[in-house]
């Protein structure tokens, strides 16, 4: 991400004195934050956090044999199946919210905004309970189908609506013309429409795998083997619960900033490559993906 | 029923909880992200570096990892509880405005980009008249181009409110008695499983989709109209 400024024009080139200002205030923000550093850097000091014994640990093969990495592919293999799930998941609901019959058209839009309203722990929470009651997974996997499930169907939601806006942002001459030409509803849909609005949808569904990812976190409250649960216990087992949310935190940054530059990456090849039938939806009603 | 009997008022005030976490995360949140905006689009290199730094971490963090962090690292390593150590309720209060603040800090980042792309939908020509006419940056930022701006991301501020709302529920992590901390309580004492669920959906429900059909209306309402 560049740090240049989003619009050249809200300000004017700076003259002199509006440089030394600049350089002044430029100088007083890193000065400020420089001391925030080093007053937070002394006051962990103080309490060990710092001391090299905290930290080696991250150098032995054991802590990541048996905390860090298995919490991270944890996090990774409930994210990747989740979003593929929610994918197909997305699509139906999607294109069922588009359907011509009535009944299919509101069961469909009441299952997207009632997991659109829900906040997903609370889905989380109500799956493992269900699951481990009906022992419907086996009671090693109880927790991952549970944060499965609740992502898939949260991030389903919220990809029908992707779908559905990708849709209707193409030309109605498109739908009006396959009509003409024999296909049915659902064959237009299948053939004409939905291969087109893969160009706008794809750069916010690989947005939705960075909030995917970072929702796999929520399973550290039902027991999930994930990236943050990890850390937590490998803090609790060597007694350095900074360093090591430090380090679970710096993977998770890691990997969710290169997917989100994956996103803008496939936004700018999609754009620039084939010519889009549908315009890129306004950037100014871009909702970043929470 | 007898669920409702027995735990009703603890629902209504484990909702209580969630809605005051929401909404002062809300305002803090809001001032936070404006002030992020402002300093990225801002002509300070220094300012708009940090401000651009702390959106793409910060943003990038699970929010679990924030609240943990504001539990283990400001309040038991750094020992700022936010509180006053000597008053009776010390140990809820901390983690409740700890979770605020985690939460503030979080979406901050989210409002920050939303007001940052309705500062780039603002036509070039606004801010041209506005230093013609003599205003400074943050003048012109202030009269000129944020008031506009704001109208233009009503609706994305909306959604960004949402999942605050369903956020909140992330505070439990850290022991704030609000509605998910309520739900592994009594689930894990009932049989009535799916009566559970739909309260606390219904729960949730009465607080986003009135937001959401708020939000939907206001954007409409206060849309800049050119």
């Amino acid at each position: 991400m560049s740090t240049k400024p989003a619009l050249k024009t809200l300000y004017d080139e700076p003259g002199p004195r509006g440089k030394a200002l600049n350089l002044i205030i430029s100088a007083a923000c890193l000065a400020g934050l420089a001391g925030g550093a080093v007053w937070v850097l002394s006051a962990l000091r103080e309490k060990g956090q710092l001391a090299p014994e905290k930290w080696l640990p991250f150098l032995t093969a054991d802590m990541w044999r048996t905390y860090l990495l298995p919490g991270i592919i944890g996090t990774l293999q409930a994210a990747a199946l989740a979003v593929v799930l929610a994918t197909v998941l997305g699509i139906l609901l999607g294109v069922g919210r588009m359907s011509e019959k009535r009944l299919m058209r509101y069961g469909c839009t009441v299952v997207v905004e009632f997991f659109r309203a829900m906040p997903l722990l609370i889905l989380m929470i109500f799956c493992f309970q269900v699951f481990a009651n009906y022992s419907l997974f086996p009671s090693t996997q109880l927790a991952m189908a549970a944060v499965v499930t609740g992502l898939t169907l949260c991030n389903g939601a919220v990809i029908a609506e992707i779908v559905r806006a990708g849709v209707q942002a193409l030309p109605r001459g498109q739908r009006e013309a396959s009509i003409a030409l024999g296909l049915g509803n659902g064959q237009a849909m299948r053939m004409v429409l939905l291969p087109q609005a893969i160009t706008a949808m794809l750069p916010p569904i690989v947005a939705q795998l960075v909030v995917a990812l970072k929702d796999t976190a929520l399973g550290y409250q039902i027991t999930y083997v994930e990236a943050v649960r990890q850390g937590i216990q490998a803090g609790s087992a060597y007694s350095n619960y900074i360093p090591a949310l430090l380090v679970v935190a710096a993977v998770m940054i890691a990997i969710n900033f290169a997917l989100s530059q994956l996103a803008v990456t496939v936004e700018n090849k999609l754009r620039k490559g084939r010519k889009p039938v549908v315009k890129a939806p306004d950037q100014q009603v871009a909702v970043p993906a929470l | 029923m007898e669920i409702l009997t027995e735990y009703g008022d603890q629902l209504v005030t484990a909702f209580t909880r969630t809605i005051q976490l929401a909404a002062l995360s809300a305002v803090a949140a809001l001032v936070l992200g404006t002030v992020l905006a402002a300093m990225r689009v801002s002509p300070v290199w220094a300012l708009r570096t940090v401000a651009t730094a702390y959106v793409n971490i910060v943003r990038n963090t699970p929010l679990t990892l924030v609240v943990l962090f504001a539990s283990f690292g400001l309040a038991q390593q750094l020992g700022i509880t936010l509180v006053d150590p000597k008053s009776p309720t010390s140990i809820t209060d901390s983690s409740f405005r700890l979770a605020v603040l985690a939460f503030s800090l979080y979406t901050a980042t989210f409002v920050c980009e939303a007001v940052r792309a309705g500062v780039n939908t603002i036509p070039v020509g606004q801010s041209e008249a506005a230093r013609s006419l003599g205003l400074g940056f943050t003048q012109g930022l202030r009269y000129i181009v944020l008031p506009q701006a704001f109208r233009a991301v009503i609706g994305p501020l909306g959604s960004i409110l949402i999942a605050l709302i369903k956020n909140t529920t992330v505070a439990s992590v850290i022991g704030v008695a609000e509605a998910a901390l309520l739900m592994k309580e009594v689930i894990e004492n009932t049989s009535a499983l799916i009566v559970v669920g739909l309260i606390f959906a219904l729960g949730f429900m009465c607080l986003t989709l009135p937001t959401g059909a708020a939000f939907s209306y206001l954007s409409k309402k206060l849309a800049v109209r050119t």
